[in-house]
């Protein structure tokens, strides 16, 4: 067992793991943040992507003491004093989502996107949304949600 | 009158807030209290018989609770997994429907296929006991292509299926077809495979069983599309427990695309374990499993003919298919490449004589079945394929030869030669928007512009046609289903004005929180944050039969109005006694009651409140304000359209680009817009999926799945696919009170035609799906 602490969603954690727990591992299992799912096991599907101190990180692909002593964001950090993030409001707002499943690493990759890309064009959505897999929406109107919400964001 | 949020508006959905904000609750985010980990082992071999399994090293492994194989299940009385679908052959036999055990008893048949459940404190431990088995298999030659099965001389998967043939079934007639053909001025004829898919809802299944020893009662969570389905057969087939001491619940479920209506080996061993042990035990499925147990799609082998006058008239259609069921016969795996076939391949033509037989036979791979679309995709990509060979035969415009033979506006009700009787449409409108839409004329100028860029163009149609909401019980019935195909609905007031209502039909991407809560809006003109619908759990919903073929508007929708009349009437009676008047007198219109000729009204709001606090109230009237419906459709309902695709190729590296895409699709009346579109773009991207990228694929000789993984099989991401221009032509259906006609499954079923008729056009010669860079390039590098 190994002792993890970091900051996750502005909350300081700890707790003793296993040296192989996986960070999506922690997440759901010892921190029960089950808004980060797990979609594949080969680090394709990108349904469990958080941030690892600002950055988009598949998190079945790090282990809980890569993290020790990060700021972690997950899909339930996303909105502030009960305000949706931009992106999350757009994805609402242009039918981005059906089963909801992959939604989370979608919102959450699509944020850093737009940190890096203020102003994306639909060329650029494509390729950067390359590492997480939807199956239900064709991704059409995921990329009109994060058009969306970068104009909204102010890119 | 419109109202706020009601029929025709694009609502933002309601259920979106828990999934944007990770609040949703699927089945792997659900824990129970003690509960423990399930892990099945499984086998490594296409086909080998099990001679011994020696448990001993691995129960006695650190936090085993219990290890069960099929010797377990056997001596407890569970029976073996069924289908529901008995077809039967053209001689009058019944198909052939091998013993399919949960877990393994005496051989196994594909990769993949369970031989013991594992239970530990912990998944860790489980997968490290699993490792400790010791099976002592014989193995055997396995076949895992459909014609090789079929061939004499192929390995023998059961001993209840000879020839490892499932059935040999027919539709139409063979004879007038015959005489057709002999007189015919042309006769077209194709040959195409429909490539296995893997149908990858991103949430893979998983099952938590839980036991109360005090009631009796088992509690089966379960990443399913139809949990009354679920628990039927889990009581009634398989013994697990009687349907009231079994409740099965369907929580948030991310995706399903057909692959979980199916009752598999994994739910039930875990709500059976679950007893066994007395405590929890929960199985999720990682996604090696899902590629190796998730009921696949399609695989198919066809070979089309046909008859066309000198005028390129169709005179008549032969089809001859074999199908892949797999290993065993999943739940409802013999309709596919029947009933939901066979029956649509005059597609949107008027075709004076059909003959189709399908030969359904059993390979040593993972069972298929129903995968968005079911046997229609299929359907449409013979009857597509067909339709561009036969008009570059009679050198003839693949839209005008179409024109030339569609069944006109005019003739509805039409009746097909295959026992279909089309209800409603405008092919000829839809055709012609698509057209519009995407520049059919100006195609030539653009081809041009293409070459002398050094690329090739293509454009390809597709007007397909689908019968959904499924099914009329007695038509269902006489084809051999096993269940009636209605669905139920409860449309509960609460007293203060708020309307609980209860579905037999689920949602996994849908939007029926929406979508059914528009519907009361609607027409009880409660507003839409006071409506919430109730899915997917068997002690709260009456009864129902869950969500595939395009259904859930069709008949679950149609079952919610009928509940609403039952209210609407309740209510105009309350509403006669409490202002004085006759029943007769009393109009209705979105919630407000008024007494005809007076400015006398009252809500449904004030009504709902005296019906549960009746002090004054009609005398002969039960109190309260909840009524219960069930709907059984009259009729299928028939959604088509024309998709047209436009692509560019690149010769050097065979990459085919989708430069354009246009879909015109006719879905009857629609209530969410938006929600219908999103439909369209998710099975449109299924169905390029299938033309150009996605193909499961097993090795011949070890019969081993080579595409088990994402790094394998290739689903389409956003960089693969362009974005959709979608319309509608709107014919309202006229058998279901809501005139609507289902949109879910349209865009998998038009679109792997329309694009690979627009790859074969750019290319000049035939290629099968995936139409993959590697094969594109060798297409056209070869003579
Ligand atoms: S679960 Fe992490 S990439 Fe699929
Ligand atoms: S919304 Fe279902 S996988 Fe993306």
């Amino acid at each position: 067992m190994t002792t993890v602490n970091m900051t996750v969603n502005g909350k300081k954690v700890s707790a003793d793991v296993a040296p192989n727990t996986l960070l999506v591992q922690f997440i759901r299992e010892n921190l029960r943040l089950t808004g980060t799912h797990v979609g594949c096991d080969t680090s394709q599907c990108g349904a469990c992507t958080v941030h690892v101190d600002g950055d988009s990180v598949k998190s079945c692909t790090m282990l809980a003491v890569q993290a020790d002593g990060a700021e972690v964001t997950t899909i339930e950090g996303l909105a502030k004093n009960g305000e949706l993030h931009p992106m999350q409001a757009a994805f609402k707002e242009n039918h981005g989502l059906q089963c909801g499943f992959c939604t989370p690493g979608m919102i959450m990759s699509a944020v850093d996107l737009v940190k890096r890309n203020p102003n994306p064009s639909e060329e650029t959505i494509r390729t950067e949304l390359e590492g997480n897999i939807c199956r239900c929406t064709g991704y059409h109107n995921i990329v009109k949600s994060v058009k969306a919400a970068a104009e909204n964001m102010g890119g | 009158m419109s109202v706020e949020n009601g029929i025709g508006a694009s609502v933002r959905r309601k259920e979106d807030q828990r999934f944007i904000t990770g609040n949703g609750h699927y089945l792997d985010d659900i824990n129970r209290v003690g509960q423990a980990y399930g892990y099945f082992l499984r086998s490594p071999y296409a086909f080998a018989k099990i001679k011994n399994i020696d448990l001993s090293a691995a129960k006695a492994a650190p936090g085993v609770v219990d290890i069960f194989t099929g010797a377990d299940m056997v001596a407890d009385g569970i029976g073996g997994l069924i289908c529901g679908w008995g077809i039967t052959s053209k001689d009058g036999s019944p198909h052939n429907a091998p013993p399919h055990n949960s877990l393994a008893v005496d051989a196994v048949r594909h990769v993949g296929d369970q031989v013991a459940f594992v239970i530990a404190e912990s998944l860790q431990q489980a997968k490290d006991a699993a490792e400790l088995i010791e099976v002592d298999y014989e193995v055997l030659t396995p076949v895992t292509n459909i014609s090789k099965a079929l061939d004499s001389g192929a390995p023998q998967i059961h001993d209840e299926a000879p020839g490892n043939l499932c059935y040999d079934w027919e539709l139409g007639d063979k004879a007038a077809v015959d005489a057709a053909f002999a007189n015919a001025a042309h006769v077209s004829k194709i040959d195409v495979v429909n490539n296995r898919l893997s149908p990858n809802p991103m949430e893979p299944r998983a099952a938590l069983g839980e036991y109360d020893a005090g009631s009796g009662e088992l509690t089966l969570h379960t990443t399913s599309q139809n949990p009354h389905v679920a628990r039927l057969i889990m009581s009634a087939f398989l013994g697990i427990a009687p349907e009231n001491k079994l409740r099965v619940i369907a929580p948030d479920v991310g995706g399903g695309f057909g692959s979980k209506i199916f009752v598999y080996a994994e739910e039930t061993t875990t709500i059976w374990a679950a007893r066994k042990i007395n405590r929890p035990v929960k199985w999720t499925a990682d996604r090696s499993e899902a590629f190796l147990t998730d009921a696949h799609g399609r695989d198919h082998v066809t070979h089309a003919e046909l008859a066309t006058d000198s005028d390129g008239k169709i005179l008549a259609f032969r089809v001859s298919t074999q199908a892949n069921m797999g290993a065993y016969l999943s739940t409802f795996a013999s309709a596919v490449p029947t009933y939901l076939y066979g029956t649509l391949l005059s597609g949107q033509y008027k075709i004076p004589s059909i003959y189709c037989e399908v030969q359904a036979g059993f390979t040593n791979t993972t069972p298929v079945d129903a995968y968005r679309g079911a046997g229609r995709p299929e359907a449409t990509y013979v009857v597509e394929r067909m339709m561009d060979t036969a008009a570059r035969d009679l050198k003839m415009d693949p839209t005008e030869f179409r024109l030339k033979n569609f069944i006109q506006p005019d003739a509805y009700p039409y009746e097909t030669p295959v026992i279909m009787t089309y209800d409603s449409g405008d092919y000829p409108l839809a055709m012609n928007m698509a057209k519009d839409m995407i520049d059919y004329n100006g195609f030539a100028a653009r081809k041009a512009q293409s070459e002398a860029n050094g690329k090739i163009r293509g454009i390809g149609v597709a007007a397909y046609i689908e019968a959904c909401g499924i099914a009329p019980s007695a038509a269902v019935g006489s084809l051999g289903a096993g269940v009636g195909l209605w669905e139920s609905a409860e449309v509960r007031f609460n007293p203060t004005g708020s309307v609980t209502v209860f579905t037999g039909s689920h949602s996994h991407g849908q939007g029926h929180e929406t979508t059914f809560a528009q519907i009361i809006s609607d027409k009880l003109g409660v507003p839409i944050e006071s409506v919430e619908v109730v899915h997917g759990d068997t002690s709260k919903v009456p009864f129902g039969m869950g969500t595939y073929g395009s259904r859930s508007l069709a008949v679950g929708g149609s079952a919610i109005v009928k509940a609403i009349d039952k209210i609407v009437e309740k209510s105009k009676k309350i509403a006669a006694h409490l202002m004085e008047a006759s029943v007769e007198d009393i109009e209705h219109e979105h919630g407000v009651f008024s007494v005809a000729g007076t400015d006398k009204k009252l809500t449904m709001g004030e009504i709902a409140f005296a019906a549960y606090v009746p002090h004054n109230y009609p005398a002969d009237l039960e109190p309260g304000m909840a009524e219960n419906a069930f709907y059984d459709p009259l009729n299928f309902t028939f959604p088509a359209g024309t998709h047209i695709a436009e692509v560019e190729i690149d010769p050097a590296t065979g990459v085919v680009d989708i430069v354009d895409w246009a879909a015109a699709d006719d879905f009857g009346n629609i209530i969410n817009p938006m929600i219908v579109e999103g439909q369209v773009h998710g099975g449109v991207a299924q169905g390029i999926g299938q033309a150009l990228l996605e193909g499961v694929v097993y090795d011949d000789e070890s019969g081993q799945l080579l595409t088990g993984s994402y790094m394998d099989y290739c689903m389409p991401r956003a960089d693969d696919l362009p974005s959709f221009r979608i319309a509608t032509t709107n014919t309202p259906c006229p058998s279901n009170p809501l005139g609507v006609k289902g949109c879910g499954e349209a865009g998998a079923i038009a679109a792997p035609a329309a694009l690979m008729n627009a790859i074969v056009n750019a290319l000049g010669k035939d290629i099968d799906m995936p139409a993959t860079p590697e094969k594109v390039w060798r297409a056209i590098n070869s003579n």
